[in-house]
């Protein structure tokens, strides 16, 4: 029996966790492309600001696409509530709301985070210091993860803490290839050729899965390899496709505990389904762009009915 | 020594342990400093001031009891009537009102100073809802962490049970109505509450829900909280939250901090309210110059622990003692608590004591006046090295079906030299206390 406040503070203290992270590998595969890039950074620094959903209150405050202003709305600025700083005070504030429910390691790692981070971007970042603030923001989350996973009992808390987990991860890898691919394929008629372009590192680099890719596909980088890693390789930790797998596990565990199945089960098990029967072929044939966009509404949908379900509003 | 301060600081920074003080916004994450030394109480010492505490508990828990039902101690004219009627503690809506088990308040913190060798004295009664246990808990938790090698060779006893206490004396005042183990739960204003650590850290350490007022409503005359399975009923509330924003059907219409209807649920003895709403009638700074004719008056015997002595400003020869004598006293406000609107004489310029004169005369019955004591000092480690410094204590006290009191307490310390002012909200700090096994 959990309080409905507390399953809410759990779910969305993970999810912010996870975009506090994400925010720190777009970055990362960002300025990886500026660098290695002949022609202007600018495109690509968009391209990153559009998977991070700021866009447009990125361009409400700046005129030039430089790594300078896009690392410090991403990462520092705490009126964008996306941003790495304002995403770990929102975990933090929502673990301090169900400390309670939390093992000390679990609480005492975002604690550390949150002071650590504090203070690493209290001031603008010098370009020197980018990659290493990133390390630090990435080291700092899987430290948390660390401690949530070698110390959390397998209840009802660490269900709810992984809904928040998947959903999260799952919005995020749907909108970065969303984005990504339409920015980087020329046309239509290059998906399934071998592209030899660095350019696609970049989409695998934003969920760290350049290395990890080769190891599962060759070592070109071909569209639908790209997208059928990301989409369904079921062991891809950042794949749709693993995602549900656990959304519709850890909901099968509550609904056994609780003895109770809503409509969120039903909503994760059909694109579950969805997801195990598709092919990466079927879904360039019906339009990956729309393929996308429908997931994301269901996840969204999903998030919401979890919350209706389990009282969490 | 300095080093063992520095790990100290560490520990409490990392585990969170942090007390809001109002009015600093960028301070609002700031610890409460603690210092190294401990303060150590005789077994023998301990034992008297438990006595005293006892009877003082005892006293404050019949007053109650007689207050809300036939005043026996007004008919008697021990208390002056005015006192009670004109006070803004005193509760209406309690008046023949008997909480489960009769307890009123169930968890006291007394705050005691010691003048010399023998002579302890009260100084406040908190009745209400004290604060500060995490501290005494934690406290204890770093220093054994940080001197292991003492707690082996000196037999200090044990303060790590309080929560299990509090739980089994919480679990005892339960609703006769409820059926089978009882669902106690704790009620925070919520975690931006200055001592939301310390309730969250008590919830934690009984295994039981900590619960916010937006969680909770009455469902079949009973208080629920909404779960991610519906919603369960709750038998004992033990509440951190004030008397006023505890119902706003009841009390303050604007509070949202509470459980409409919940009074309702409590006159109908469906549910406990720890403390019961409407103890700050015993503690009141009023009524304490008035707490030695009231230990008499309920336990037939003189008061083992004494008050400090207290002129009461509404009476017209007290003002006048301590308009006279206004640099030489401490003056408080009778409703105030935390060290705020209060005026140290010895301690205050020329100027301020005029100002607080000014006030004083306007509403004089809002104010007691105490002398400044010799109080006992402690030594703690500053950067000078060891120099003493002026401490109070706070045990804890928990009433059930028996009187339970944990063997220690807080300890706060004035960081300031020679300053009395202890309350950590105006610069004061804390120590572990070491009751002997002796």
């Amino acid at each position: 029996m959990l309080l409905g406040r507390t399953a809410n503070g759990l779910y969305w203290m993970n999810r912010y966790i996870e975009r506090a992270e994400n925010m720190a590998r777009l970055v990362d595969a960002g300025l990886r492309m500026a660098l290695t890039r002949t022609q202007s950074a600018s495109e690509e620094w968009n391209s990153v600001l559009l998977s991070a959903g700021s866009d447009v209150t990125f361009s409400q405050k700046y005129s030039d696409y430089t790594a300078a202003n896009v690392a410090d709305f991403l990462l520092r600025d705490t009126s964008n509530p996306s941003s790495t700083m304002a995403s770990i005070e929102t975990a933090r504030n929502n673990a301090r709301m169900v400390r309670t429910a939390l093992t000390r390691e679990t609480w005492e790692s975002i604690n550390e985070a949150w002071m650590s981070l504090k203070r690493m971007l209290a001031k603008p970042i010098d370009e020197r210091d980018l990659p290493s603030v990133l390390d630090a923001i990435k080291r700092e989350t899987a430290l948390i993860r660390g401690s949530f996973y070698g110390t959390m009992l397998r209840n009802e808390i660490f269900d709810f803490s992984q809904l928040g987990t998947y959903v999260e991860r799952a919005d995020n890898t749907a909108r970065i290839l969303d984005v990504k691919y339409y920015v980087l394929l020329p046309s239509i008629s290059w998906v399934g050729s071998t592209l030899d372009n660095y350019q696609w590192e970049s989409i695998l680099r934003s969920v760290s899965a350049h290395r990890s890719y080769r190891w599962v596909y060759d070592a070109d980088y071909k569209p639908t390899n790209i997208a059928d890693y990301l989409i369904l390789n079921v062991r891809m930790p950042r794949s749709l496709m693993f995602c549900y797998r656990f959304l519709s596990e850890h909901l099968k565990f509550l609904g056994d505990d609780y003895g109770e199945r809503h409509a969120c089960h039903a909503t994760a098990e059909k694109t579950q389904t969805m997801l195990r029967a598709g092919s990466i072929k079927g879904i360039f044939d019906a339009g990956l762009h729309e393929f996308l966009a429908n997931f994301i509404r269901d996840n969204t949908k999903l998030g919401e009915e979890i919350a209706q379900d389990y009282r969490f509003n | 020594m300095t080093e063992k301060m520095q790990d100290a600081e560490r520990v409490f920074r990392k585990t969170g342990i942090t007390f809001a003080v109002y009015g600093e916004q960028e301070a609002s994450e700031r610890l409460i400093p603690f210092d190294i030394v401990p303060r150590i109480i005789s077994g023998n010492e301990w034992r008297r001031l438990t006595q005293g505490i006892e009877q003082r508990v005892q006293a404050l828990n019949a007053f109650l009891d007689d207050i809300y039902h036939r005043q026996e101690i007004l008919r008697a004219g021990r208390v002056p009537r005015e006192l009670i009627a004109r006070n803004e503690a005193f509760l209406p809506e309690m008046i023949g009102v008997r909480p489960p088990a009769g307890v009123y308040t169930h968890i006291i913190g007394v705050d005691i100073v010691r003048i010399s060798e023998d002579e302890f004295y009260v100084l406040e009664d908190n009745a209400r809802t004290p604060s500060g246990v995490s501290y005494m808990l934690e406290n204890r938790e770093t220093m054994m962490q940080l001197f292991p090698e003492l707690f082996q060779k000196i037999k200090v006893r044990p303060v790590e049970n309080y929560p299990q206490l509090l739980r089994q004396s919480l679990a005892a005042v339960r609703p006769q109505s409820t059926k089978g183990a009882p669902t106690i739960a704790v009620l925070t204003p919520g975690s931006f509450n200055s001592a939301y650590f310390e309730h969250a850290f008590l919830a934690d350490q009984m295994g039981v829900q900590l619960v916010e007022g937006q969680d909770l409503r009455v469902v079949d005359g009973h208080v629920a909280m909404r779960t991610t399975e519906g919603y369960k009923q709750i038998d004992v509330l033990y509440r951190r939250v004030d008397d006023s924003y505890l119902d706003p059907l009841t009390f303050r219409p604007d509070s949202a901090l509470g459980i409409p209807g919940i009074m309702d649920v409590y006159r109908a003895g469906n549910i406990t309210i720890a403390n019961a709403p409407g103890t700050g009638i015993a503690d009141d700074k009023a009524i304490y110059s008035y707490m030695p004719e009231i230990i008499e008056f309920y336990t037939g015997r003189k008061a083992i622990l004494g008050n400090i002595p207290t002129w009461r400003c509404s009476e017209p020869d007290s003002l006048k003692y301590v308009l006279e004598h206004i640099d030489e006293l401490v003056i408080k406000e009778v409703h105030g608590s935390g060290g705020y609107g209060m005026l140290v004489g010895p301690a205050a310029t020329k100027k301020e004591c005029e100002t607080f004169a000014k006030k004083l005369q306007a509403k004089p019955s809002n104010y007691i006046a105490q002398p400044t004591l010799a109080l006992s000092t402690c030594p703690i480690l500053t950067e000078k090295g060891l120099a003493p410094r002026h401490v109070d204590l706070r045990p804890y006290v928990l009433v059930s079906d028996r009187i339970q009191i944990v063997p220690g307490g807080l300890t706060r310390v004035a960081l300031k030299e020679g300053s009395l002012v202890v309350n950590s909200s105006q610069g004061g700090g804390t120590k572990d206390t070491w009751v002997l096994d002796d």
